[in-house]
């Protein structure tokens, strides 16, 4: 299968495709990874009139600590991700993500900012930004922008990234002592998207009580979603089974899982219970570490 | 509108002009009549397409001939010279590790990223190294054990029995 014409376009500054957006206005998609929109394009589900190739632009490739935030430029392979130190010690469930989006090859190509500005649910990373409340940031053409993530993602393949601007980097706060995070999905097989994923992230304190509790569910809903009830159901208690059996109680129902081949809603649900579970127990482990 | 694009394949540059959604299995097998390279899925998921591109392992249907310009390709046909054989391709060889042969090219050249980043990998590693490439044949066993051989040759130590172990 090969996609339909379009012109392409490699430019060589952030502000030169700025300017190309300008120009072409809705009809052109940014390429970074080019895996979720290439297979895409291959079956004519997308026909853009232009790509704009911003692989060769320098300087939206870094993961660093500054400001109290972990930076991550959106131009990060998945790959780099996977290898980097900083992010295996105190990350790790970028580890944990990265390590079951696709499969390798893929991963030398996809991007974690076009994992996101994609828009999917289905997608990995953004259940993860949900659990740290990480912020995007968006370059327009004037100037860039901070959005919170609970602010950016709107549908199936609408993010508050408008046509005329780029996703240039996710910021996430570091977390503080006594935190731990994970991230685990359910798939069919190796490079399969999730039946169910969920993203775990706590600080607890000295006495045992949950000070931070973030929880982000992957392809269960039309956006992925935060399981707010389940957040509040840890925030301020002790960690016990009863109270993690309530958060998974209430993830698994306040999640919209459609029937698909991966399953039905009943099994989607209970495995999001599972999930969630097993993922403030990781969590609540690497905590303690 | 054509692009102008050159690519190195093998250390050999070659420029085209090229429709910017040429993919680039389709430049490697179409336009320089280089077959090694083969098309499984067409949809991401089986890895007969890999090649290396700038070291990397990368799924050539999933990547347009223009995204490749500039840069250096590396397909199943340059593992060697003529008439002599990688480490990988004897290990391959001896281990049994094909038997249709389709997914072996996307193999090879999957596992020459993995043992450079990795020249010692456990069984573990080597089969979540390889799990980008799919075979409809042999099972993986083989292809593990050959992936094994050709690291402890390219470690230079002695390489493992090739002998099947009857249970």
């Amino acid at each position: 299968m090969i996609p339909a014409h379009f012109t392409y376009e490699a430019p060589s500054s952030l502000d030169e495709a700025l300017a190309l957006l300008e120009q072409h206005g809705d009809e052109a998609k940014i390429l970074a990874g080019g895996h979720s929109l290439l297979p895409m394009m291959k079956l004519r589900f997308a026909q853009p009139e232009t790509l704009i190739d911003i692989n060769g632009i320098p300087g939206l490739s870094y993961i660093k600590e500054e400001d109290g935030f972990l930076k991550i430029g959106a131009m990060t392979r998945e790959s780099d991700l996977e290898d980097s130190s900083i992010i295996k010690s105190k990350y790790p469930i970028f580890t944990d993500a990265s390590k079951l989006i696709a499969d390798p090859q893929v991963r030398n190509m996809g991007t974690i900012g076009g994992n996101i500005a994609h828009g999917d649910a289905a997608n990995d990373h953004p259940a993860v930004m949900l659990a740290l409340r990480a912020q995007v940031e968006i370059t327009g053409k004037e100037s860039s922008r901070m959005v919170p993530i609970d602010e950016f993602f709107f549908g199936f393949y609408m993010t508050a990234c408008q046509w005329n601007e780029i996703v240039t980097a996710i910021h996430i706060p570091v977390p503080s002592a006594g935190s731990g995070n994970a991230y685990h999905k359910l798939e069919r097989k190796v490079g399969d998207y999730a039946t169910a994923g969920a993203a775990v992230a706590l600080a607890v304190d000295g006495s045992g009580t949950v000070t931070y509790a973030g929880i982000g569910l992957t392809n269960v809903n039309s956006t992925p979603l935060r399981a707010a009830r389940s957040e509040e159901a840890l925030l301020g208690k002790k960690l016990t089974d009863e109270t993690i059996a309530q958060a998974a109680q209430y993830a698994s129902e306040d999640c919209n899982p459609s029937a698909d081949l991966r399953g039905d809603e009943e099994y989607k649900r209970a495995m999001v219970g599972v999930l969630v579970k097993r993922m403030i127990h990781k969590a609540a482990e690497r905590a303690m570490d | 509108m054509k692009k102008n694009i050159t690519i190195t394949v093998n250390g050999t540059a070659h420029t085209a002009e090229v429709e910017p959604r040429l993919l680039l299995v389709h430049f490697i097998r179409e336009n320089l009549k280089m077959t090694g390279t083969h098309i499984g899925c067409d949809t991401s998921s089986c890895g007969a397409c890999t090649v290396l591109m700038n070291g990397k392992s990368i799924k050539s249907c999933t990547v347009l001939a223009v995204q490749a310009n500039g840069k250096e390709i590396k397909t199943v046909e340059g593992l060697a010279p003529q008439g002599e054989m990688h480490p990988l391709q004897e290990g391959f060889k001896e281990n049994h590790g094909l038997h249709c042969g389709f997914c072996t090219p996307g193999m090879l050249m999957r596992a020459c990223e993995l043992l450079e980043k990795n020249p010692s990998p456990t069984e573990e590693e080597i089969r979540w190294g390889i799990s980008g490439n799919l075979c409809r044949c042999t099972g993986y066993n083989n292809i593990v054990r050959a992936i094994q051989w050709a690291g402890a040759k390219m470690r230079g130590e002695e390489t493992p029995s090739s002998e099947p172990e009857f249970v």
